[in-house]
């Protein structure tokens, strides 16, 4: 199979639906589905037949960004930019005869959301460019939206090094949270020598009020695969696991059907369209623990042991799954890359700053109107993204603080919000990009409750392996949940402070390293809350 | 006739600085190995001389020039012309802590218990100079199974150290033993969290018992200060696997 093939592959689908105009694309991502798209999506469907045949189709497709607002329908000309679609919130079964008979016509006002809001327009879609769009479940309507042609592309014209050569140019750097860049790791490991090698999705996203990577397997799960073949190209792996957590029992679903649709057309599995290429892909399902996010804890847990951090180095480059040289990648890292490799990584490095190239997916939650999923372009300010974006704090109250970068992160006050969302400017805050969970807190939050929320989180989630972490998350919440009741004293928050100090430098993984980053942001820019609670000894 | 051509060794000898003097050592040993053999003391309670590395218990970190972070003498790798301090005021510092830390865990009353004078936890409190804990202790009752024959196992001592788990597994290949749990609920079981009394795979051989740093694995029938280990035990087993 070569590019002219799959563009003839990508044509068929088109010309199966030549004669439908308009697309009624009903989001059936897991928010929308808990809020009732799929009874609306029925009454739309239902109505549409009642209809008869015509040149309008009813379609389930992915996340639509605008979360808090679902169930979420949109009305589009089949080939127009989604900016020109007719947008419509928290739709009800019985406004489905009234959405069908406005096509062509006047939006119907009572539901409608007006898609040129700074929600929409300031977003610069490329890891999201299908989601909303295409038909999760389709095979052909991902090809048919260019998918699989990059890599069709790599397969038959490049070689692994150009591959290699292209992500390091884009200046892609790790979605997960490290931001390690993504061409480095892919170059080490295809210099280690030729042999067995595997390539991982961590698929294991568990910060509380993240939802990025859910939004994209549900939504544009044949990507993420596209990807993932494209790295194993390039590094010379053959087998490819999907690390996804059982909470995502929809997200599950979609990639189980992706890969059985990709296998069958040839598109994953031996000779990989009549190349040489082999690479199989499988699932394994994380049982609910949030240190096997890390690495090493992750690789353990797919050979089957006790999810456990490991000291590194031997980094997984080097020695990985079962001892193997291992390329592990973020869901987002392996849905850029097929963008980069259809537009080159010149393209993808003009977007962004000097450091954080292309854009980052974030999700929005806590105190801000526009609950959801956005996708901006690196070096955005934080004011724009709550402010414009996300429409700003409800119910009249004052922003105080937004929390990115899950329990790894911080929370950054108001004085800072003009700074533009890099990985290097944040780390100057002491926060993190972290995978892109933005919780934003308004003037009611209470800070010495948020970090030992967190805390509580980071020391239930312990593996117990090392004991600074073990023991001293759960000094650290008693010492917070002391202070947070009004019972602590000076001597408390010193002590605490040590704890921070010990458990960060001498923790063995990442887990523990940065379980005190909330404690120490929230004492950095709140101090005053702590030593309001504490009592004179 | 000339000598025939030497091959090439297949590991390389190098030379590192250890708290400002030069030392030798393979580069396939750890900080620790080169450490032991030269006597320079380096804190551990979850490391031992023939068993698989854990990385656990973090009291063996040192500090490397040119590094910020500290790396586990367990577990890293000697490399040529690595600069290592192992005794700064900093680690000092830290050592004391996670020896507190452990301390307040569980319940470790020295003076009633039955390795009092015989154990590894206590003789690294006197060394790291602990002499009080300034977090609280979290008093949480565990249990104690006794219901092997010949030992006692005690949750209240345990460490979570792991050495028990690795000598079955590792030294005498039964597996009995294991981790169940997470964070502080972590507790070693005998095969899935039966009472060890009732183990199909424990063989007896009491390896988990000489290798416990605390009182938590025990002789039955040994009162306050009287669980004395063997003191062949460790030296044997550590020749035996270098044996190998």
């Amino acid at each position: 199979m070569n590019i002219d093939d799959i563009d003839e592959l990508a044509q068929k689908h088109r010309d199966k639906y030549a004669g439908i105009e308009t697309e009624v694309r009903v989001c059936m991502a897991t928010s929308c589905q808990s809020s009732g798209a799929p009874l609306v999506f029925e009454a739309l469907t239902g109505a549409q037949k009642a209809q008869g045949p015509g040149t309008c189709r009813v379609k389930g497709v992915g996340c639509m960004g605008l979360c808090s607002a679902g169930p979420m329908v949109a009305v589009a000309k089949k080939d127009e930019p989604p900016e020109l679609e007719v947008l419509y919130r928290e739709v009800k079964p019985e406004d489905a005869a009234d959405i069908l008979a406005s096509v062509g016509g006047a939006p119907v006002a009572r539901i409608h959301f007006p898609t040129d809001a700074p929600f929409f327009t300031r977003q610069q879609r490329i890891v999201r460019e299908n989601t909303g769009i295409i038909d999760p479940e389709s095979f052909t309507g991902y090809v048919a939206v260019g998918g699989y042609r990059s890599m069709v592309q790599t397969l038959t014209e490049m070689t692994p090094g150009a591959v290699v050569a292209e992500v390091t140019t884009s200046g892609l750097r790790g979605r997960g949270g490290g931001g390690y860049p993504t061409g480095l790791k892919w170059s080490t490991i295809a210099k280690m020598p030729v042999g067995q090698k595997y390539v991982i999705c961590n698929a294991d996203e568990g910060d509380p009020g993240a939802f990025m990577d859910r939004a994209i397997l549900e939504s544009d799960p044949h990507r993420v695969l596209e990807g993932m073949a494209i790295a194993a190209y390039a590094i010379g792996a053959n087998k490819g696991y999907v690390y996804l957590r059982a909470e995502y029992p929809l997200a599950v679903e979609r990639v189980e059907t992706a890969i059985r649709k990709a296998k069958r057309a040839g598109f994953l599995g031996n000779h990989i369209c009549e190349t040489q290429f082999n690479f199989d892909v499988e699932i394994r399902l994380g049982a609910g623990a949030f240190v096997c996010g890390e690495e090493t804890a992750l690789m353990a847990s797919i050979e089957g042991n006790r999810g456990q951090p490991k000291p590194r180095p031997p980094y997984p480059a080097e020695s990985g799954l079962w001892g193997y040289p291992t390329l592990i990648n973020n869901v987002e890292t392996f849905a850029n890359i097929t963008s980069i490799i259809r537009n080159g990584g010149e393209w993808y490095a003009g977007i962004g700053t000097e450091r954080s190239k292309g854009a980052k997916v974030f999700a929005l939650a806590g105190a801000i109107s526009n609950i959801g999923l956005i996708e901006v372009p690196m070096g955005i300010t934080l004011r724009e993204i709550i402010e414009e974006i996300g429409g700003g704090i409800p119910n009249g109250k004052a922003f105080k603080a937004v929390q990115t970068g899950g329990p790894s992160g911080g929370c950054i006050p108001a004085q800072h919000l003009d700074i533009p969302v890099d990985y290097d400017s944040l780390k100057t805050l002491g926060t993190i990009m972290g995978s892109g969970g933005m919780i934003v807190m308004d003037e009611t939050s209470d800070m010495v409750d948020v970090a030992r929320y967190f805390m509580e989180f980071c020391m239930t989630e312990s593996c117990g392996k090392c004991v600074p972490c073990r023991t001293g998350t759960q000094q650290m919440h008693g010492l917070l949940d002391t202070i947070a009741k009004g019972q602590g004293t000076h001597k408390d928050l010193a002590l605490l402070e040590e704890l921070c100090e010990v458990v960060q430098a001498t923790s063995l993984c990442g887990l523990g390293q940065t379980a005190p980053n909330p404690v120490l942001s929230t004492l950095r820019f709140f101090r005053d809350e702590y030593e309001q609670k504490l009592i004179a000894e | 006739m000339p000598p025939l051509a030497a091959t090439p060794a297949s590991v390389r000898v190098v030379t590192l600085n250890i708290d400002g003097k030069d030392y030798s050592a393979r580069a396939d040993e750890t900080i620790i190995e080169v450490c032991r053999e030269n006597k320079i003391p380096i804190p551990s309670l979850c490391y031992l001389d023939g068993l698989s590395i854990w990385a656990g218990c973090r009291l063996c970190l040192v500090e490397m020039a040119g590094q910020s972070r500290l790396f586990a003498a367990c577990s890293t790798q000697v490399t040529e012309g690595m600069t290592v301090s192992t005794n700064t005021e900093r680690l000092q510092r830290y050592r004391r802590t996670i020896v507190e830390l452990l301390f307040a865990e569980r319940s470790h009353v020295c003076s009633v218990c039955v390795s009092n004078g015989h154990c590894e936890l206590q003789f690294m409190a006197q060394k790291c100079g602990v002499d009080h804990v300034r977090v609280p202790y979290r008093q949480v009752r565990n249990q104690v199974d006794s219901s092997h024959e010949a030992f006692r196992l005690d949750h209240n001592r345990c460490i979570l150290c792991t050495r028990c788990v690795r000598v079955c597994d590792e030294i005498e290949g039964a597996h009995t033993w294991d981790v169940m749990g997470r964070g502080s609920d972590c507790q070693v079981i005998t095969d899935l969290a039966r009472p060890w009394g009732e183990s199909d795979t424990c063989t007896g051989c009491g390896k988990c018992v000489q290798v416990c740093p605390t009182g938590a694995l025990v002789k039955q029938g040994t009162s306050a200060g009287e669980m004395v280990k063997d003191k062949h035990f460790l030296p044997i087993l550590a020749r035996r696997r270098h044996a190998q």
